[in-house]
């Protein structure tokens, strides 16, 4: 399985989560949430940033189910889900991750035909990667 | 240059292709050479005369090779456009550029790639760039079709599109290659029963929502208007030409601004028509992007050829087809012909233009190529 390679600007958000927290990057000065993390703001230009911890509350915005050809691994785990999350906080910060039965569980625990969108779902965190369950 | 900037200052005036195949046995290199030269000839210009080079980024092949192997004069313009297939137009909006400002006279524009025996890009996991695949590919969205199908499940959603409007499209496509000798599955039906019933690749979007696998090269040969009038076929002017990287844009994987099922064709469009002397009603045919077919409705709203949301009842009965609204694809495009980075889609406008493609819409004279949607993009229009 990959593991993110994160670069400076996403490094933070890693780190958060090893810890088990979900923190989103916003603009130190104006407030704006951004995503993906980047050197500086896009509405007002700012360097400064914070990463602001989030209630881990959201919605399914999209998904997907992916089945082979698939790179080894997660040929084994297919049919798996992959989301879209659209923040209840900021909808215009959307993470992508699996949808399963409980932290710890893989990307084919829940069955697809149960994904919907707009379905309610909360971040948990596992090997230190963001999952989200049914809320 | 007037005013009136690059509208119909240069013309496509030659085209050349090696055979599309899943496997070829010639090297690209040989291939992007064969390519190139049957361009040349069909122009009737010597490979000294050229001076011009441009390509994509991806290209193996580079402009030494290319150049010291065919026999191109002295170069003073290469260039490359990046975002695989969203360079395909850029490739000749680049030697529009550079000949319409004088900085060169005869340009070649070419694709050679062996997609079909070679590797699959997204099955290398080390050279991936960290951004933004960090944030996507750990969860298992490994592939192109998966980053597209994210985007098409939501399209679906919102606007009511269905299966069978994407089968639309993959049958339009189909049923063109089926009368193109040169194309891939010029002798491979498409029924509507084998579209339901394929296997999944990425739900909600199934094989024959997937373009081919294809080795193949295309080139084409772009002059001044003067020098194209001497040319030893029709010209095809470029009049309009554009590339799009819209404001917070991100790629395949486009979640992340306000409105994520816009993308790069609005922005190369509101430029296209901006510049153009005709509007999308007066498009008599159209070569889109098809890598995947859930980009077509896209880029029909993206190009205005009908609202927000319309996409997938612009494709019902037969708006594709020959006679309907806007013949597309005309020679399979990347679904049923050959996918060479979309560079196939060029030659088939400057066919269709010339009045020599396999599946002709009578009298055509104006024709719209686009490049990856998804991608930073390009687009040309072209006219005869």
């Amino acid at each position: 399985m990959l593991s993110p390679v994160p670069d400076a600007d996403g490094a933070p958000f890693w780190e958060y989560a090893a810890r088990g927290e979900l923190r989103v990057q916003r603009c130190a000065d104006c407030g704006e949430p951004r995503f993906p993390p980047r050197p500086c703001c896009p509405h007002c230009q700012s360097f400064a940033s914070a990463w602001r911890a989030v209630s881990g509350r959201g919605r399914v915005w999209s998904y997907v189910v992916p089945h082979p050809p698939l790179l080894p691994g997660y040929a084994e785990l297919a049919p798996y889900n992959v989301v879209v999350v659209e923040l209840e906080e900021a909808p215009r910060i959307r993470l992508v991750g699996n949808v399963v039965a409980h932290a710890g569980a893989p990307p084919d625990s829940v069955d697809p035909a149960r994904l919907r969108i707009g379905a309610p779902v909360r971040a948990v965190f596992s090997g230190g990667l963001p999952q989200w369950v049914p809320a | 240059m007037t005013a009136s900037g690059l509208k119909d200052a240069v013309a496509i005036v030659g085209i050349g292709q090696t055979a599309f195949a899943r496997q070829l046995a010639e090297d690209e290199k040989t291939l992007a050479c064969r390519a190139v030269l049957a361009a040349l000839d069909d122009a009737g210009i010597a490979p000294g005369e050229v001076d011009a080079l441009a390509s994509y980024t991806m290209e193996e092949t580079d402009e030494v090779e290319l150049a010291k192997a065919v026999g191109f004069g002295d170069l003073t313009f290469f260039s490359r456009v990046g975002y695989g297939g969203g360079g395909s137009c850029a490739t000749v909006a680049h030697l529009a550029a550079a000949i319409a400002t004088g900085q060169a006279t005869v340009g070649v524009a070419w694709r050679s790639r062996k997609r079909g025996s070679g590797p699959r890009p997204w099955t290398d996991t080390s050279a991936r760039l960290p951004t933004p695949a960090q944030w996507t590919r750990p969860f298992g969205l490994l592939r192109p079709v998966d980053e597209i199908a994210m985007l098409a499940r939501r399209y679906m959603h919102e606007y009511g599109v269905t299966r069978d409007h994407l089968f639309n499209v993959a049958l339009a496509c189909r049923n063109r290659a089926n009368q193109n000798p040169a194309a891939v599955m010029y002798d491979r039906p498409l029924t509507r029963e084998m579209y339901m019933t394929s296997r999944w690749i990425s739900e909600p979007l199934c094989l024959y929502d997937n373009c081919l696998e294809t080795d193949g090269a295309l080139a084409c040969v772009v002059v001044g208007r003067e020098r194209a009038r001497d040319c030893a076929e029709k010209p095809v002017y470029v009049h309009a030409a554009a590339q799009g990287l819209p404001a917070q844009h991100h790629g395949m994987v486009n979640y992340w601004n306000d409105d994520p099922l816009t993308g790069p064709a609005w922005t190369a469009a509101r430029h296209l028509w901006k510049h153009a002397d005709f509007t999308p009603r007066e498009v008599d045919v159209a070569q889109i992007y098809d890598a995947f077919t859930a980009l077509i409705p896209l880029s029909l709203e993206g190009y205005g050829f009908c609202g927000r949301g319309e996409g997938g009842a612009f494709t019902e009965q037969g708006g594709l087809e020959i006679g309907g609204r806007l013949p597309l694809n005309t020679g399979g495009g990347g679904l049923s012909e050959a996918y060479v980075h979309g560079f196939n889609l060029v030659n088939e406008g400057v066919k269709q233009l010339r009045g020599t493609s396999t599946a002709q819409v009578p009298g055509a004279e104006t024709c719209l190529v686009t490049a990856g949607e998804g991608v930073p993009t390009s687009a040309l229009l072209l006219r005869s």
